[in-house]
């Protein structure tokens, strides 16, 4: 029923930028003793307290850094965004409020919340799961945009 | 200062991550919620590796008090499951299907120069905060409620 992509499935690239991705969650778990959930550490920010600020940034700005830095040596893989800039804006509010109201991303629930094997973000990580995946169909198939 | 390093450091990796798997690319995530499509399963194997090291991480963790710097470990988080977490992991991954961008990528996109991963974080942050200040007003009116008295902090 489902016909697979062969020709775009890049498997091992896949599995070595996913095992990086848990590197990362386990050198921020096992240094500073936090969960890394980037939406979390993003939002802190907005409602800042004394001592919380510099790592949050710190963490920020490696994220934005990590392209900056692979440019010097190689180039950026592709980085094609397809939407255009009001399916931006409102994509960007829903995924900054929902991320908030839901306590999470795919970064805090999906990966560190998944490997604690917590209940809750099993059960956030189906909820985004879900609803991207009918937003996708509704978009591409019975919209057809 | 050992925290904001570790926090690069860890920034750093991630962004690396994103990078190398493909997540940072919204075409090739809209192609694994596609199902419908001919569907990409990469970003499964992304999940599946990073849970894998997440798996012995956690483990670690779990058996320690501090830290590896000599920090406590901040691993309480929330329990329960409420309306909240479903109602925000829908709005969520509403915006993350529309657009293919959750909140690495995005951060991930502005240092690689994406005028439009600008734009999608802007209006994300701006998500956030007005998240905060609904939660505020809430706050604020519940206090107002339960002391019957005139409470400031709505306007904060």
């Amino acid at each position: 029923m489902i016909e697979i992509a062969w020709s775009n499935f890049t498997p091992w690239s896949a599995l070595i930028g996913g095992v990086l991705v848990g590197l990362a969650a386990a050198s921020f778990l096992l240094l500073n003793g936090r969960i890394a959930g980037i939406s979390g550490i993003l939002g802190g920010l907005l409602t800042p307290s004394a001592g919380d600020i510099n790592w949050r940034i710190a963490f920020i700005a490696g994220l934005i850094g990590a392209p900056i830095v692979w440019m010097l040596v190689a180039s950026l893989p592709p980085i094609n965004i397809q939407a255009g800039y009001p399916a931006l804006v409102l994509a960007g509010l829903l995924v900054g409020v929902g991320t908030r109201y839901g306590s999470g991303c795919t970064s805090g629930h999906g990966v560190c919340g998944l490997s604690r094997l917590s209940p809750r973000s099993l059960v956030a990580t189906l909820s985004f799961m879900f609803a991207g995946f009918t937003t996708v169909y509704i978009i591409r198939h019975v919209l057809g945009v | 200062m050992k925290s904001a390093l570790a926090s690069l450091f860890s920034g750093l990796l991630f962004g690396f991550g994103l990078l190398i798997s493909g997540l940072a690319n919204p075409e090739k995530v809209l192609g694994f919620l596609d199902i419908a499509g001919p569907w990409d399963p990469s970003l499964a194997l992304v999940m599946g590796g990073a849970i894998i090291v997440g798996l012995f991480a956690f483990a670690v963790a779990r058996k320690r008090t501090l830290s590896f710097l000599g920090f406590s470990m901040k691993l309480q988080g929330q329990s329960g499951i409420d309306k909240r977490l479903i109602i925000g992991g829908l709005l969520f991954g509403v915006g993350w299907g529309i657009s293919g961008i959750c909140p690495g990528p995005a951060l991930v996109g502005i240092g690689a120069g994406e005028m439009k991963s600008v734009v999608f974080a802007a209006s994300m942050i701006a998500g956030m905060a007005l998240f905060e200040l609904v939660e505020r007003a809430r706050a604020g009116s519940s206090t107002q409620k339960s002391t019957g008295g005139w409470s400031t902090t709505a306007q904060e």
